[in-house]
C-alpha cells in the first residue's frame, strides 16, 4: 500500500516537471520560425523516464495529465488535437522500439521524436485537407532525429541519476 | 538535468555503460549501431526528399486561400495586394502579395508561426496557420483549383 501511495505520488511530480518543461519549450524562441512544429520536445525525457522505470500504462497516464493541463493552462483546442496525435503516436512506436530489442534508448527517443512530428503533420493534413504540407516533414524528420538524440541522452542520464531511487 | 550530464561524461567514453544500462540497451553496441543506421537512414531519406523536392518545384501563378480545406480566394501573384483573412472565431491574417512572392505581414493567432514565415512563391508552396486552420498554398494556373489530395 506504502509503495502504491509512493509511486502514485511521483507519477503525479512527473506531470508536474512535464508540464513545467512544456512550459519552459514555449518559452524558448523558436528554431527556425519558417517551418511549424520544431520542437526540442524536452516533456518526452520524463516520458522516455516513466517507459524505462514505470512502463507505457504510466507513461501515457502522465502524458494525458501533461496535455489536459497545457491546455487549461495555455489553452487552444485547436492544438491539443495536434499535441495529442503527436504524443500518441510517439509513445505508442517508442513502446514498440523499447520492446522490439532492436534500439537503445537513444534509438527509442529518435524514433519519439520523428513520430510526434508525423503524428501532427497528418493531423494537419487530414484537418486542413492540404496533402502539400506533407513535405514540412523532410525538415521535421531531421529536427525529429536530431532533437531525438539530445533527448534520449537526457533521458539516459535522467535514468542514471535516479538509479537508486526505488519506487 | 543540467549538471548530470557534464558529471556523467566519463574520462573513457564509458557515458552510456551505466547501471540500468541493460534496460537502456546502452551497453550493448549492436544497438548502439542500431540507433546510429536509424539516425543515418532517417536523414538520407530527409536529404533525397529535399533534393526531389527542390528539383521539381517552378514558380506558381497564384496564391490559394484555404480556410479548413475550402478554397475561399485566389490572388495572381503578379499583382501587388494587401488582403485582410477572416477566418471562424474572429482570427484574422493579413496575406501580403508583393514582387511575385505571398506572405502573412500580421496575424491575431497565438503561435505567429505564418507571420514569420519566409515569401513564398512556387508551386506547392504552403504557409499554414493551424490555429486559424487556414491554409495559403501556390499553385500554376494549369491548376483546377480546389484540393488535390494526389499532389
Ligand atoms: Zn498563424
Amino acid at each position: 500500500m506504502q509503495g502504491k501511495a509512493k509511486r502514485l505520488t511521483f507519477l503525479g511530480l512527473a506531470a508536474a516537471v512535464a508540464l513545467i518543461l512544456s512550459y519552459v519549450e514555449m518559452l524558448l524562441p523558436p528554431i527556425l520560425t519558417a517551418v511549424p512544429g520544431i520542437k526540442i520536445g524536452l516533456p518526452n525525457i520524463v516520458i522516455i523516464f516513466l517507459l524505462y522505470r514505470f512502463g507505457i500504462k504510466d507513461a501515457a497516464a502522465v502524458s494525458v495529465v501533461r496535455l489536459a493541463a497545457v491546455t487549461l493552462l495555455f489553452g487552444n483546442p485547436v492544438m491539443l488535437i495536434y499535441s495529442t496525435a503527436g504524443a500518441a503516436l510517439s509513445l505508442a512506436l517508442m513502446a514498440l522500439c523499447k520492446k522490439c530489442g532492436l534500439f537503445s534508448a537513444v534509438g527509442v527517443s529518435i524514433v519519439g521524436g520523428v513520430m510526434h512530428n508525423l503524428g501532427q503533420i497528418l493531423v494537419a493534413m487530414l484537418l486542413l485537407e492540404t496533402a502539400e504540407i506533407g513535405y514540412y516533414m523532410i525538415v521535421l524528420a531531421v529536427s525529429g532525429t536530431v532533437a531525438g538524440v539530445f533527448i534520449g541522452l537526457c533521458g539516459i542520464a535522467l535514468l542514471k541519476a535516479m538509479k537508486n531511487v526505488r519506487f | 538535468m543540467r549538471g548530470a550530464l557534464p558529471h556523467a561524461l566519463p574520462e573513457n567514453g564509458g557515458f552510456l555503460r551505466v547501471r540500468f544500462g541493460e534496460e537502456m540497451g546502452t551497453n550493448d553496441r549492436k544497438k548502439i549501431r542500431n540507433d546510429v543506421i536509424l539516425a543515418v537512414v532517417l536523414l538520407l531519406l530527409a536529404a533525397a526528399a529535399m533534393l526531389f523536392w527542390q528539383l521539381q518545384k517552378t514558380e506558381g501563378d497564384f496564391a490559394v486561400v484555404l480556410i479548413d480545406g475550402v478554397e475561399t480566394a485566389r490572388y495572381a501573384l503578379d499583382t501587388d495586394t494587401e488582403v485582410e483573412i477572416i477566418t471562424d472565431g474572429g482570427g484574422t491574417n493579413t496575406l501580403v502579395i508583393r514582387d511575385g512572392e505571398a506572405f502573412v505581414e500580421t496575424a491575431n493567432c497565438p503561435d505567429l508561426v505564418c507571420a514569420g514565415h519566409r515569401a513564398i512563391s512556387r508551386v506547392g508552396e504552403t504557409i499554414v496557420c493551424l490555429p486559424h486552420k487556414l491554409v495559403i498554398k501556390i499553385a500554376a494556373s494549369t491548376d483546377a483549383g480546389g484540393v488535390d489530395m494526389a499532389a
